[in-house]
């Protein structure tokens, strides 16, 4: 029996080893994966371009958290437990007056246009998920356990995000909670990551810039088959699946004609109306539970208390006081933003001045006749409060606010984030929070 | 019988990623207080379900593509597979924008996107399905012109093929 794998040494081979010319079955196997594209170069520049995009997107994803004033009082805070991952909050400014429609316009639309980037990156490394051996040493280990966390929290990033902009709230909570704390879990894997391989990287493109070509390089296939694309090819599609994903979505950032152009975006295409109060809306009246009994002339008013104690102002009451202009976007957590539009009403600071803050406006606390949502409350910081250009808001270019946009009266203040410019405001308590 | 030690490594990245390991665990355990299976499911599921569902799946469609196409009769020397990117991009571009997008493409958010947003969530399937359309339209557009050019090339130097890079 044993002499017949000396005369057929065919078989014994076969059985014996994989043949060079068979497919490995199994994935741990460096032959499995087969694609010329894949190598140092390739996966290289993809993460040079994600350490790039993703660094803006953490930035100004901290930025976005700070512009909440988390910090000023609990109704602000969807993350009261964050201890020192809030370490770097600073008052949110007013001005420039588009800061937040700038630095939230970006944190979305960048992170769709990276999409395609990051779903490239991870193909190019894929055949490393089932290399073996698992370990081959200590911190071999560790870092293959650091990439779960990688990967794992960029795909969490990326699907929460994704998900909330177009309002489908699969995710088990709080999305202001999953996206900031996840966003932590994801930069502690990224920042190690990046310290580790950022040197491999970058001498990765110069060396292949420089024309010398490692054969036998990590990632790349032993047997590769025939390309049907060139890697200049591959990084090629990539770029204009970035580029498709951003042009169908930034003009929803951008407003004015240019929505018409986000043909995908959750606030691109058409605006919900026509006329003075025809741009985009955040929650309806509907949505929010405003029933239109409270908000008419005789049951409406607004409760407004600071030092001397309390003032309850009709809508009548409010036009009588001196009546204010600011020209300010609507710039939404979610990335979309209207254009300025021309908001009339009253100065938050002289509201405050009503109430015993004369000199010295102090903070607010806003509340809504909202029934439901997380923001029905909330605060301004006394430099929003301060700003000439912060309103308590009864019309808008030119017309009377509908219910839709905030009726009877809305908070409209510079820079904010689109929830914290509180609409159908029922009261106003003025002093520290 | 001894196992072999495990080799410690670079002492470096090992304290890089020990020092990783608490930041991710200070946030971690913030990010799981609500729902810890619900997140921990998200969190590993999200990486479990690129790398062993979405990515096995791109990549047999793509393998059955160059297949078939190696099958097809092509304009140059390499047959039917160098036809491949004028199918393989416009798919990946539609597949893209459909994975992205496909709660509002779907529909599955209706209801909620019209009582919230007061705009009307019937348009996305349209313009996504037209999207593709002139992603593939233009794609045989594309290959139309190829196709054209080669025959012109090919009349012109008679019998010779034309070199196909």
């Amino acid at each position: 029996m044993g002499r017949t794998h000396v005369t057929g040494p065919a078989s014994a081979y076969g059985r014996a080893m994989p043949r060079p010319d068979r497919a490995p079955r199994l994935p741990t196997s460096p032959g499995f994966w087969r694609s010329p594209l894949r190598g140092p170069w390739l996966t290289s520049v993809l993460g040079l371009v994600l350490l790039a995009g993703i660094t803006v997107l953490f930035v100004t994803g901290l930025v976005s958290y700070a512009a909440y004033n988390p910090d000023l009082s609990p109704v602000n805070d969807k993350t009261p437990g964050k201890g020192l991952l809030g370490f770097y909050l600073f008052a949110w400014p007013t001005g420039p007056h588009w800061l937040y429609r700038l630095t939230q316009g970006v944190h979305v639309t960048l992170g769709l246009t990276l999409i395609p980037v990051l779903l490239a990156k991870l193909w190019s490394v894929v055949p490393k998920l089932f290399a073996l051996p698992p370990a081959r040493s200590v911190s071999h280990a560790l870092e293959r356990i650091s990439l779960l966390l990688l990967v794992g929290g960029a795909l969490f990033e990326f699907t929460t995000g994704v998900l909330n902009i177009q309002l489908d709230y699969l995710f088990p909570g709080s999305f202001y909670a999953l996206h900031f704390y996840g966003a932590w879990v994801f930069f502690a894997a990224f920042a190690v990551h990046v310290a580790l391989r950022l040197p491999a990287a970058l001498r990765n493109v110069r060396q292949l810039r420089s024309g010398r070509e490692r054969e036998a390089a990590e990632l790349v296939s032993p047997r590769p088959a025939p390309p049907t694309v060139s890697r200049r090819g591959a990084l090629g599609l990539v770029g204009g699946a970035s580029l498709l994903l951003f042009a169908t979505s930034v003009g929803q950032s951008l407003g004015g004609v240019w929505r018409r152009t986000a043909l995908l975006a959750p606030h691109g295409g058409a605006d919900p109306g026509s006329g003075p109060n025809g741009f985009q809306i955040n929650k309806s009246a509907a949505y929010a539970g405003i029933r239109p009994a409270e908000t008419g002339e005789d049951a409406w008013r607004l409760v407004v208390t600071g030092r001397t104690g309390t003032v309850r102002l009709a809508r009548a009451d409010l036009l009588r006081l001196p009546q204010h202009s600011a020209a300010l976007p609507i710039a939404c957590v979610e990335g979309w933003s209207t254009p300025d539009q021309w908001w009339r009403g009253v100065r938050l600071r002289d509201l405050a001045a009503l109430v015993g803050y004369d000199t010295d406006p102090p903070d607010v606390l806003v509340e809504s006749l909202q029934r439901h949502g997380p923001f029905r409350r909330a605060a301004l910081r006394a430099n929003q409060v301060a700003d000439p250009r912060s309103l308590l808001a009864l019309s808008v270019n030119g017309e009377i606010l509908t219910a839709d946009h905030g009726h009877p009266a809305r908070i409209i203040v510079p820079a904010a984030p689109g929830v914290l410019n509180t609409k159908w405001v029922a009261r106003l308590t003025f002093g520290d929070l | 019988m001894r196992r072999p030690r495990l080799p410690l490594g670079s002492p470096f990245a090992t304290l890089l990623l020990a020092c990783s390991f608490a930041l991710a665990g200070y946030a971690g355990v913030r990010l799981l207080e609500g729902d810890p299976v619900g997140v921990l499911l998200w969190f590993v599921g999200a990486a479990l379900v690129h790398d062993l569902v979405l990515l096995p799946l791109y990549t047999a469609a793509d393998q059955a593509l160059v297949r078939a196409l190696d099958r097809v009769r092509g304009p140059g020397a390499r047959g039917g597979r160098e036809l491949t990117g004028y199918v393989r991009v416009p798919a990946a571009l539609s597949g893209l924008l459909l994975l992205v997008w496909f709660p509002l493409i779907s529909g599955r958010v209706e209801d909620r996107y019209r009582a919230v947003t007061g705009l009307s969530p019937d348009g996305f399937a349209a313009r996504w399905l037209l999207i593709s359309a002139a992603l593939f339209g233009g794609s045989a557009l594309l290959l139309l012109l190829r196709l054209r050019r080669l025959r012109r090339l090919r009349r012109a130097t008679k019998q010779r093929p034309p070199a196909v890079h």
